[in-house]
């Protein structure tokens, strides 16, 4: 039982380095890197990481391939997925200050996400930035889009038309987004 | 009205059908705009009018266009019947009449940020001085590097053939001599006064291969050979003429691409392709 123990807590050391640390431009781990390192029992392994996490209020974050959600995943998902640690409850707006966001920005990320969803996630990035307008100076709304591209919360097509991105579908909780916005 | 008339008008209508599906697919327009029924009609009204490949082409252009509309109608009615669906205008209102505050409060609450950590460890540092100690100083590895002195001279026009900046043959003297090789080739191995397009084209080497397509697509466009299409069996031969072939406006020309990908030249040369 001890050696037992003795074998998921080293190989939860290693999750702990592959995910907190980033190894590539992107951060997170994909599926296949982790069964690489951490054998064949690695959702096992993530899964009492996450249970470990949880006192500290972050958790380990799967994102399937694909636009949606899976719930009960294959291997194969699982190895195609991306993992990464997340912060399992949400900042104060003070916090959100301090890991560098002014409220102006944070606010024009969450109205362009907004409206990108409501737009069945394709829209023109003219009438984004319209709508930013509105209440950002216009010096600033095309460096904030350009800003929520470079950190990947959207991508952008040859056309100018914005799409949301990785760090979107990382980071964001997009239904209970919606539903709290429409709830107001 | 004149079938002249009707092909115009027809032609019209295929316009203006791929206009306002190009418009839809890339405006993000609704794409339930399109009355799909109205135009499939119009599309079969008109398509026993076609007859030239250029209109059968905007007869296919057309139903592609329509196909992507189609795809996109799915597309809306799938997202309407998800969870997230919201209707996009009670959704826009929210967010023009919302606070600031109010709405960095609301996207907090979804927000779960990624943690990364950027640190140096111990070991790469003990590996960053490892490195540092065997690195050559600057003076040593950039030393001045002491450029020999070059002599000019005129160059021959052997040279400049041989570095390709000059041509052996003048282009049109190369081209006669093409056609040449090609009427004695068909007089060798041709059937009926024409040969296969991929018997002439092909040579040993692939290089050799593209220039005698380049070539051959002139003794086409310059009348001195024509090209024959077979389409049912996939076949293209080519037949020369036995004088150049005068330009005539009253035949609209087409433009004809052939591939010549280098699969196709390994192909032929095992005997696979015709």
């Amino acid at each position: 039982m001890r050696r037992r123990k003795g074998y998921y807590a080293s190989k939860m050391k290693r999750a702990v380095h592959l995910l907190f640390y980033k190894r590539h431009t992107k951060p997170g781990v994909k599926g296949w890197e982790l069964r690489k390192a951490l054998g064949a029992d690695y959702p096992k392994v993530l899964k009492i990481l996450d249970n470990y996490l949880k006192a500290l209020d972050l958790q380990v974050k799967t994102v399937f391939e694909g636009e949606k959600p899976v719930e009960k995943p294959t291997l194969e998902q699982l190895d195609k997925a991306r993992f990464y640690i997340t912060l399992r409850g949400d900042l104060t707006p003070k916090e959100a200050k301090m890991i560098g966001w002014r409220i102006d920005d944070l606010a024009g990320l969450a109205i362009t996400i907004a409206y990108v969803i409501s737009k069945k996630g394709k829209v023109p990035r003219k009438e984004v930035e319209e709508l930013l307008r509105d209440k950002l100076p216009g010096w600033k709304v095309g460096l904030n889009v350009d800003r929520y591209i470079r950190y990947g919360y959207l991508t952008q097509d040859e056309n100018e038309q914005l799409y949301l991105d990785w760090r979107t579908r990382a980071e964001i909780d997009q239904k209970a987004f919606i539903d709290m916005l429409l709830s107001k | 009205m004149s079938k002249r008339k009707r092909i115009k008008i027809g032609r019209e209508k295929l316009q203006r059908i791929i206009e306002m599906c190009k418009s839809v697919e890339e405006r993000s327009l609704d794409p339930f705009l399109i009355d799909v029924d109205e135009a499939v009609k119009t599309i079969k009204e008109f398509f026993p009018e076609w007859e030239i490949p250029e209109d059968l082409c905007l007869d296919a252009e057309t139903v592609y266009h329509l196909a992507s509309v189609i795809k996109l109608q799915s597309e809306w009615v799938k997202h309407r019947s998800t969870s997230l669906y919201t209707d996009p205008f009670l959704l826009t209102e929210k967010l023009v009449h919302i606070e600031k505050e109010e709405m960095v409060e609301t996207f907090l609450k979804a927000w779960h940020p990624i943690v990364e950590i950027e640190q140096i460890s111990l070991h790469s540092l003990a590996e960053a001085l490892r490195y540092w100690e065997n690195l050559l100083p600057l003076s040593e590895r950039w030393q001045e590097f002491q450029p020999s002195e070059i002599r000019t001279s005129p160059a021959t026009r052997e040279e400049l053939i041989r570095q390709r900046i000059l041509r052996e043959k003048a282009f049109s003297e190369e081209l006669e001599s093409f056609w040449q090789e090609l009427k004695n080739k068909v007089k060798e191995k041709g059937v009926e006064g024409k040969i296969r397009y991929w018997d002439f084209v092909g040579a040993e080497t692939y290089e050799e291969t593209v220039h005698r397509a380049f070539l051959t697509s002139f003794l086409v466009t310059y009348g001195y050979a024509s090209l024959e299409i077979q389409s049912l069996e996939e076949e293209i031969f080519i037949k020369p003429n036995e004088k150049p072939a005068a330009k005539t406006r009253k035949k609209q020309l087409v433009s004809i691409p052939i591939a010549v990908t280098t699969e196709d030249w390994t192909k032929w040369k095992k005997g696979e392709l015709r």
